[in-house]
Order: structure tokens, then sequence, then C-alpha cells
């Protein structure tokens, strides 16, 4: 243990601890603005220097550790001057026009100028204005805005293992840049959107969609469907301003009803059907002597790292489209044949907790007949909770409404596709029941939640000892990955999920989402699960009907047809 | 083939990179590194391009842009400048009818600055290439460039 | 006498190319009987000399190495040869003409720490340099005072030379460290320091050419003997890179505590054309610019602790009457304006502003506003700067503001002046 005193006020804290940890575990606040929770310390913004009796100059309280004896003042004149003057810098070469950026009254820079009371810049603004990246239908770089924290290199490098950002150039002329300075698009960008979730201003964002959907909910020719994912359910709370993790359901449906939508549907559905196909694509997979591990599908971050880096790894995805693509399916077939619409005049929007589901809405395999996309727009939570901000929707005073039917009715097993492990625990649930003929005692696979990179569990099926694998964030999915081609790899089945926690880390998911944010996201994930009547996909009565109405059963030929698709190898271009 | 010796000279380990990249530079006709480059020598480390243009943006004497067979460097720190009483720069830029950071037409010559060369106890002072050039005067500045322009040293 | 020669003894009367020439000086000597030592010995032997380094920082070199020694494991020795400061040439005439000496040093270094592998990086501008110094260890390796086994003892050591590319903050250790292991050169946040986690993340003890040629002449006399060169805050003599508008410039060994206008007058021979001297900056561009009426002070580094800098590397840039000086303060910031890697904040987005408000000094037209922003900007630049560059860049204006207060008030006058008169 060390002593120390900061402000006059005498603390005693474990060793090893910086300055700004110690301070602020005895709620002594020190502004920061590069420092990210989950990230490096790179010390480069150096808002949050202190003083240090007996040192020279100022020091930076995150990346300097305590020692005993310590006497630190962390708000003398001079120190808030040193704040001031930088924070005036760093505006003096940025966009700041804040009031037409996405992140106004939402910007770690326009809070720190707000708290440290910046009132003129003394300094002439040298912004050199750079082009904007919006070649690609998920993100959009705006250098001008980008205050070169370093923190979406950070992620896309140490915790995604991209590589695809970094710092080109030297000095006052950096700039945070894919290779050559080029686009998103050419370069192997997989669209995650990590770096828009940690990007404290509105340099990385994602593409908005919101007027389109505005738009189209207007427009009498359309017939527009809605769908929620599951991990938006625990986070829409946190984005309208309420508590993180709060599960919000029935509130969500009926504000989302309010923004016009004629009907709201549950992507949990489509998870469910999920089980059902990919269940018994591992099935038979394993009877057939098929080949393992069998990889999921349902996320197009790591499918598109599997097409831009490792081609032999596509015989192992399995081939079951994701749910949210399912629904769209569905909704132009299925639903369109059962409510006589012509499947051109239904627009599918999806709200999904993902930048990269956002491209792959446009890949061209996921179409009806070749033309009609299954899903036509994407959006993210954080854009859900710009049209309710539009449209004034107050939480506290909305009923709650459910879904509707027929996508409406889902399982515990659904929803835990919002966090990670959650595909591995609701496959389980199925396979072995389907397998063993006999059911689950224990529905919880506990071994495989929570935060660690890299999961295992054993199942027996059958006659089989089964070992399945679960990774989360895509440098964790590297390590799996590389062991199935070098052909050393004992699973029979592999999830990988691209963000960190899961869905409900994605990258369209509210701002702050850091690592203890995402365990209370993960919390209320299971307790809904808890709370369902079905807890295991196959137990589902609408994916039952919808069996016997429609598909006949698992992989038929039909649900071929319309569920599952193909990969390909493709260059970094999108 | 200038690149394919170049990293056969050196063992594959990433930290050779810089290494590797001073001497395509150097030893191209037209001192720069193409991005089929970077392409090959990122594949060759098994690295990321990203990290080998943050490399090449980052080192002055680099370029990722096509110069001339000459590179021609005039200090501009306080050393050459106290003592550069007929302006080097500006004798160079008339010789060669460019003015710095231009190639000439006949891809020959490219001005440039440099920072301090460390040959402030002969300033002014330039490089050509490797080659430093001390004690100037206009009429010394002349023949070099002269000389040069002759294929003295081609 | 001024001077006292011993590192430069060598200098032209050896051809660096050969390591005969070297070894009939008497070289590799000193590094011969070391090898019999015991390593606390030589350590003990460094702190009695009471040596400060040479690149600039002037830390004690004995603490540095006893950390260093402490460290288990592979171990790096580093040797600065990066000599990008303006008005600095000490470090090339070394290595050009006296290599071996160098080398001696570094094997001497590394054997008392028990490091087993030495990168000199020497920055890219300097070829002549990188020749010789190459030349050097092959010829060393041949004579196995390099390689495995060195000269029939246990002591086996490597030594490999790393350009730079153009980048002045690759001077900076953790810059040099990434710079070596093929990274853009910006530094990382320490604590650890490189004795504790250097290059490839392995201890590194990084020292300065001429810190590294000190010792085999520590070793030759003896460290208490060295303690008796220089004054009672530094020892040893020091190379000074004499430059500017002085008669003769050149590279002069002076041992400490002679003063700075001795060695401007004496060994410079004055100023040409019997010119005044108006400025003269220490160290380089880093450095206070100080006026004539502070000459006789002492070339050590605890002194110049007095205007927040230090000796620096040694370079002495005189500066006559015929110069502007905030045409000086200028270029050096445009100096530090191309050289900041763009890392922290205040160095990156500060040096740009600096200039602007520089530049309406240098085109009069800035007002007491201007002297004020550049005042605040300059003390949080020094002092909120993440690695050295940033934190000595503004050295030249904060010194002159205090030793030249007058002259920017009576830019400012002129400016309202000619703002009145010309519009
Ligand atoms: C921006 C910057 C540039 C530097 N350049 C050099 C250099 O070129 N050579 C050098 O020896 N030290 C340089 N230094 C100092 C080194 O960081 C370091 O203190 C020195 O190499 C330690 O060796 P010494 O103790 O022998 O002086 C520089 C420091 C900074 C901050
Ligand atoms: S894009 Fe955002 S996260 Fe990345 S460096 Fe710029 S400001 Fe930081
Ligand atoms: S002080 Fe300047 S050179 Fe040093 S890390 Fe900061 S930006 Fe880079």
């Amino acid at each position: 243990m060390v002593n120390l005193r900061i402000n006059n006020i005498d603390i005693t804290v474990k060793d090893n601890m910086t300055i700004l940890e110690a301070a602020r575990q005895h709620n002594i606040n020190i502004p920061t603005l590069c420092h990210y929770p989950d990230l490096h310390i790179n010390s480069d913004c150096r808002i949050c220097v202190v003083e240090i009796e007996g040192y020279k100059g100022l020091k930076t309280s995150c990346s300097t550790p305590v020692s005993e004896g310590m006497n630190i003042s962390t708000n003398t004149p001079k120190i808030l001057n040193a704040r001031k003057t930088i924070t005036e810098l760093i505006l003096s070469n940025h966009d700041a026009t804040c009031t037409s950026c996405v992140r106004n009254m939402r910007c770690e820079l326009q809070e720190l100028a707000k708290n440290l009371g910046i009132d003129i810049n003394r300094f002439e603004n040298v912004l050199v204005k750079k082009e904007i990246d919006n070649h690609n239908p998920a993100l959009i770089r705006n250098a001008n805005r980008c205050i070169k924290c370093g923190r979406c290199i950070d992620v896309c490098k140490e915790v995604q293992g991209m590589h695809v950002l970094e710092i080109i150039g030297r000095g006052h002329e950096m700039e945070i840049a894919p290779a050559f300075g080029k686009y998103l698009s050419d370069e192997s960008c997989t669209f995650c959107g990590q770096c828009a979730n940690v990007c404290p201003v509105g340099a990385i964002i994602e593409k908005d969609n919101t007027n389109t959907v505005w738009e189209k909910l207007y427009d009498p020719n359309y017939h527009v469907m809605v769908q929620v994912a599951p991990a938006v359910r625990v986070s829409i709370g946190e984005e309208i301003g309420l508590k993180t993790g709060l599960i919000s359901n029935g509130k969500l449906v009926s504000a989302i009803k309010r923004l016009g939508f004629n009907n709201v549907y549950d992507t949990d559905f489509t998870a469910d059907l999920t089980i059902m196909e990919e269940g018994t694509e591992l099935i038979n997979r394993i009877k057939t002597g098929g080949v393992l591990p069998l990889m999921t599908s349902c996320c197009p971050g790591w499918i598109n790292l599997a097409e831009q880096e490792y081609p032999e790894i596509l015989p192992h995805i399995s081939s079951c489209k994701s749910p949210q693509q399912m629904f769209g399916t569905l909704a132009k077939t299925y639903f369109a044949e059962k409510e006589n619409i012509d499947p051109k005049d239904i627009y599918v929007v999806s709200i999904m907790p993902c930048t990269a589901k956002k491209y792959e809405a446009t890949r061209k395999e996921l179409r009806i007949d070749n033309e009609n996309p299954d899903v036509d727009i994407v959006l993210t939570t954080r854009e859900l909770g710009k049209m309710f901000r539009q449209m004034g929707i107050d939480f506290d005073k909305i009923d709650e409404v459910e879904f509707d039917d027929p996508f409406g009715i889902s399982t515990g097993a659904a929803v835990l596709f919002g966090a990670t492990g959650g595909v591995t625990e609701a496959a389980l649930r199925t396979v072995y029941e389907i397998l063993n003929n006999k059911p689950l005692e224990d529905l919880e696979f506990k071994s495989v939640r929570g935060m660690q990179g890299i999961k295992e569990a054993s199942v027996k099926l059958g006659d089989l000892e089964v070992r399945v694998a679960v990774s989360h964030s895509l440098a964790n999915a590297r390590v799996l990955i590389e062991d199935v081609i070098a052909g050393t790899s004992p699973y029979a089945f592999i999830e990988i999920m691209a963000c960190p926690g899961g869905c409900i880390g994605g990258g369209g998911q509210p701002y702050g989402t850091t690592n203890d944010v995402r365990l209370k996201r993960i919390a209320s994930i299971y307790e809904v699960d808890g709370n369902m009547v079905y807890r295991k996909s196959h137990d589902n009565p609408s994916i039952k009907k919808l069996y016997k109405d429609y598909l006949i059963e698992p992989n038929s030929t039909k649900a071929h047809h319309l569920l599952h698709t193909k990969y390909s190898m493709r260059s970094g271009k999108a | 083939m200038i690149l394919q010796k170049i990293l056969e000279s050196y063992p594959v380990s990433e930290d050779y990179l810089l290494e590797i990249l001073i001497d395509v530079d150097k030893q191209k006709e037209n001192h720069f590194i193409s991005e089929e480059e970077i392409t090959i020598i990122s594949n060759h480390l098994g690295i990321k391009e990203s990290h080998v243009c943050s490399v090449v943006s980052f080192y002055t004497l680099l370029s990722t842009t096509p110069r001339g067979k000459y590179i021609i460097q005039i200090c501009k720190d306080v050393p050459c400048y106290l003592n550069d009483d007929f302006n080097v720069l500006k004798t160079v830029e008339n010789e060669l009818n460019i003015k710095v950071n231009d190639t000439t037409r006949n891809q020959k010559f490219t001005l440039e600055f440099t920072a301090c060369i460390g040959c402030c106890d002969e300033a002014p002072a330039m490089r050509i290439n490797d080659s430093t050039y001390t004690n100037l005067t206009r009429e010394k500045v002349i023949k070099i460039i002269n000389d040069y322009k002759e294929g003295k040293y081609d | 006498m001024i001077e006292r020669i011993e590192l430069t003894k060598r200098f032209d009367k050896i051809d660096p190319l050969s390591i005969k020439n070297y070894l009939d000086f008497g070289g590799y000597e000193v590094f011969k009987k070391a090898l019999k030592m015991k390593q606390e010995d030589i350590l003990n032997e460094i702190a009695l000399s009471r040596i400060t380094g040479r690149g600039g920082a002037g830390f004690p070199v004995s603490i540095k190495m006893k950390s260093f020694a402490k460290e288990s494991g592979f171990k790096y020795v580093v040797c600065n040869a990066d000599e990008g400061e303006p008005g600095n040439f000490k470090d090339r005439y070394l290595m050009e003409k006296d290599p071996h000496q160098i080398i001696e040093g570094i094997l001497i270094s590394a054997f008392s720490t028990g490091a087993s592998k030495c990168f000199i990086y020497i920055r890219g501008e300097y070829a002549k340099a990188i020749g010789i110094m190459k030349n050097a260890i092959k010829q060393a390796y041949k004579t196995n005072h390099l390689g495995m086994n060195i000269l029939g003892s246990n002591f086996s050591f490597e030594i490999e030379i790393r350009r730079g590319a153009g980048a002045y903050v690759c001077g900076e250790e953790f810059a040099l460290i990434e710079s070596i292991e093929g990274k853009p050169g910006r530094t990382r946040v320490k604590p650890p320091f490189p004795t504790q986690v250097g290059v490839f993340d392995k201890p590194t003890l990084i020292n300065n050419v001429e810190t590294f040629c000190n010792l085999p002449f520590i070793l030759r006399i003896g460290g208490t003997e060295y303690s008796k060169i220089g004054n009672e805050y530094a020892s040893g003599t020091k190379l000074i890179s004499l430059t500017g508008n002085v008669k003769n410039k050149g590279l002069y060994e002076v041992p400490y505590g002679r003063t700075i206008r001795e060695v401007i007058e004496v060994l410079g021979g004055g100023v040409n054309d019997n010119k005044k001297i108006s400025m003269v900056q220490l160290g380089g561009a880093c450095g206070a610019i100080i006026p004539e009426s502070l000459l006789d002070m002492d070339i050590d580094n605890e002194k110049f602790n007095i205007f927040d800098s230090k000796m620096g590397a040694g370079a002495i840039i005189v500066m006559d009457e015929s110069f502007d000086m905030f045409d000086i303060i200028l270029k050096n910031m445009e100096f530090f304006q191309h050289e900041t890697c763009g890392k922290c904040m205040p160095c990156r987005e500060g040096h740009i502003q600096v200039l602007n408000l520089i530049k309406k000094f240098v085109r009069y037209s800035a007002n007491e506003k201007d002297y004020l922003s550049l005042e605040s900007l300059a003390q949080v630049i020094h002092e909120t700067a993440l690695c050295g560059l940033g934190q000595t860049s503004m050295t030249s204006i904060i010194s002159t503001m205090k030793f030249f207060k007058e002259d920017y008030q009576q830019r400012i006058k002129e400016s309202l002046f000619k703002e009145e008169y010309y519009g």
C-alpha cells in the first residue's frame, strides 16, 4: 500500500496504481481526453497533467505511478492554464462545426472544452481540409474532426488484430488513415466499427441511414417492416440516457411503433431459426464426417475477415445466413405470400448493434432472386436513439407493447445471441436434446459465458464427447482460426464474434462501451433468458409452425434455398 | 530486381524494415518507394502495408514520389544561415530553374531542404546524394551544379 | 592551456580505416586491461570519475550503468550517434576520425555491465561516418575485438549499425529504440525506462558517442585522476562545436570549467569583421540564447540549469549584431515544427501556433496580446510535452523573453508604429 496526498486529502491506495486511478478511486476527478479504460495508455493529450511536489514541470496522471509520500495538486491555476491551452490548440486544428456534427452534445472534446470553460481561442485555426471517406456502406472517416488520440488505432490493431488504421505522416501533417492514405474500402477493413465506438469525437462515425428510413416510413407505396436484434434491448437505454444494461423490451417496441413502423418484429425469432438450421448442419457434419469444426456465420465482421484473409477457412463456416438476413428473406417470401404483398413493396429495416451489418445487407449474395435485397437498410442502436430524439419520445411515459406476430415469439436461447458464447449455448441446448433424445438438465453453459477472450466447453452428444470453443474480438479469433488452418483445432464447433463481448459490444452500440459496460449488458442478456417461457430454440411454437407450413424441415431444399448462402475469397476491396 | 536483392541481404525480421526502405530509396535511380514495393516488402516481412506506410511517411529521407537522380539538399538551420552571405538556395534555384521540392524536367535533380547536416564548422553546406559540399561560395555552388549537369558524377 | 586534447588526440594522426594504426597508438590496450578487471571495479572507477552523459541531458553515467548492470538476461547497449541538433558535429568527427575509440568504449561499457549486443544508431545523413564505422566493425570482428570469446576471454559481443532516415527526434531515447526496431520514431511512455525495458523489450543502456569515448580515457588514467579535470560541477573534457560568426569555427576539446568567452575569443578568434557579438546560442536549437554579458559563465551542466536548459551536446553558436533575434528564433521554430513527431498534442499542435506568433514579430506586426499568448504557449509546451523535444524546443523563446525582453517590447512598439504609418 502507498500513502499519498492529493489536494490536501490523505489517501492510501494499492501499489502500482497510477495517480489517475488513485484519484478516481477517491472521487477526485482529473479530466482526460485520449484515455480510454480498456486501451493502452498513450499519454498523448497531456490533459490529465498534475503538479507533484519536488517534480519539475507537469506530469501526466494517467502514466505516472503513485509513490510513497507524493504530494499532488490536480487543479492549480498553472494546471488549468495548461489544460485550457492544450484544448485551444486541439480546437485550432479541428473542424469545430459542432452544431452540424453527429457528436454534438455527445462529444468528449466538446465536453472537455465546456468543463474547462473555454470561452475564446487565442490561436488561429490551421486546419487543412481533407477529403471525407464515405466510400463504403458502413463507416465514414472524417479526418477534419480527428484529434489523433490514437484510440481507433489501438482497437483496430490490438483488440481486432486488423491494423487497418495507422498514423500516416509526421508532426503536424500526420493523419490517422489506412495504408497509402486510401479509403477503408480499399483495405481489409471488416467494418466492425470498434473504431467508431471508441472515437471521442465525430471523426469515425457510422453511415447515417435515418433519413432514408423516415422517407420510407412516410411513403405509402411501401410496407415497412422492422426487426430488432437481441443486443439492442439491453443497450438502447444507455443511448437515451437511462441506466446501463437496462432491459427494455416492451417500451422499445412501443417507441419503435411510435416512429411509424406498422409491425415490429424480433430478430430473436430468426436467431431461433438459425439454431435449427445451424444445429442440424452440425449434426449432419458430425454424422457424415463433414468438415469440422463448424464455425458460426452470424457475425458479418468475422465473415469479412475470413473472406479477405483466410480463404482456407471458408468450408468450415456454416452456410446459414445470419439471423438478420434470414429475417429479411422470410419477410419477402413467407410473409409476402401470406399477406399477399408484392415482395418489391416490402421494405425491411433492421436495428442492429453493428456497423458491419450495414455492409452485410448490401452483399450481392444476400438478395431474393439476385436482385431484391433481403434487408433494405440497417440502423445501429445509436441511429435508433437519434430517431427517438428526433421524435421526442420519452421512454418513461410510454406503454409496454409486445413484438408482433408471426416473427415475435422467441426463446431465451435466441436472446443469448447478443452475448459472446450465446450462439454456442443456444446451439448446445438444442443439439444436445436432439442427439441425446432426452431433456437437458442444466440449461446454462457457464463456461462459455463472460469476457474471457477464448472459452471452451465439452459436451456429451450421443456417444461422442464434443469440444466447442468461443472467441470474441478478432485478435482472439485469429488464434482459433490459425489452429483450424493448421489442422490442430480440437473442436467440433467454434463460435466467432468480431466484437469484444459479442454483439452487446458491437460497433454500433452507444458510446462509452467499455468492458465494465459490456459486463452489465451481458448480465441483462442472461436475465432476459432466465425470464423466458421458452428457453430452447426447438421449443419455439412459431418456429415449429414455420417449418410445418412453409420450410418443411431444417436443411430442407427450400430452407437451403432461402436461408443459406455461400462465401468466396475477396481481396481487401469490399 | 534491386528490391529482391535488397530483401535477400537482410534477415526476414521486421526490425530491418527501415534499413530495407533506406536501401530501396537510395539505390533506385529515382529515389522513391512505390506502392507495389511497399506491398512486396510487407508480404516479405509478414507485416501490414499500413505499418510500412507509417514508417515511410515518418522519415524525411524516404519518399513515396519519384525524385531526380541527384537529390540536392540545402541546410536551412541557424549555423548555415549565419554564414550564408550569398544565398545558397537562390543560387541553386537559379542554376536549375526549379524551386525547392521540385524536380527538373529531365528528372536529373530534385531540390530539397534538409535539417542541419553537421557540417556547421564549414558552413554553408549542402548535400548531393551522399556527398557533402562545404564552405560554399556562389562560384563553388555554380561549379558543383554544372559538374553534375555535365555528367561528371554519372 | 584552454584545450586538453584527449579524445581527439589521434585525429588526423591515424588512418581511420586502419585498425592497425589504432593498435599501434595503444588502442584497445585499456579494454584488454578491463577484461582482466572485476566488473564492479570498472563501474567504481567510472563512478569516481563523476562523468556525466555527453549527449545532452548530462545524466551521471555511473548511476545509469549501475542500475543497468543489475538487470539480468539478454541486454543491449545502444550508441546514440543520431546527432541531429543543429550546430553539433562532434560525433561525426569522432566517428570519421577515430572509430575504434568508440568501439573500445562500447566494449568496456558492455563488459562491465554484462551486455551482449550493441546497436550503433547513426543518422542517415552521415554517409561517410557510416562507411567508416562499418569498416571499423568489420576489422574489429576480424581481429577478434568483437565476436565470440573476445581476445580469448569469456566475453562475447556483437555490434550492428542501424541507420536513421531523417528524423531528429530519433535521438530521444525511446524514439531511438522504436527506430532501431524499424518503426516510426515516436517515443514511449515512461516508466518503464530503457534500462529496464528497451530495444526488443530488453534492458538497454543508451549513451552518446562521446560518452563512450571517455571510458577508455577514464580507465587509462583512473577515475580519481579524471575527476580532477574540470570543476566541482563537471569532470573531464567536453567537445565543443563552435560555429556561427566566429573566425575559427571548429571542434575544440576543452576541460569543463572554462568560460564560454574564452572558447569564443581564444579558440574561435573572436567575431568576424570586428563586429560585436549580440547573442550566443548554447547547445543547439534547443538551447538558451544568451546575451554577450553572460559569456563569462563556465562550461558545465550545473550552471546552465539556471536557464532551464543544459549544456546540451556542446554547441556554441555565435551571432553577431547584424542578425535579427526573431529571425534566429523563427529558424529554430521552423526546425522543431518540422521535427515534432506528432505523438503528443501540445508539441504537435503547439509549434505551428508558436511559428505563427513568431512570424508576427519577424514581420513587425506583433502586439502585446501576441506576446502574452506566446509566453503562455511556450511555457505550456515546455511543461507538458511528452518527450525532450517538446520539453526543450521552447528554450530559445523562454530564454530570450528573460534576457532580451526589451527587444520584444521594442518590436511591439515598432509594429504599432508600422501599422500607424504604413497601414
Ligand atoms: C529530441 C532529442 C534529440 C536527442 N538527440 C540526441 C543525439 O542526437 N545524440 C545523443 O547522444 N543524444 C541525444 N539526445 C539525448 C538522448 O535522449 C539521451 O539522453 C542520450 O543519448 C543519453 O546518452 P548520454 O547519457 O551519454 O548523454 C536527444 C534527446 C532529445 C530529447
Ligand atoms: S479517428 Fe477518432 S479515435 Fe481515431 S485518432 Fe482520430 S479522434 Fe482518435
Ligand atoms: S514532445 Fe513532440 S516530439 Fe516528443 S513525443 Fe511529443 S510530439 Fe513527439
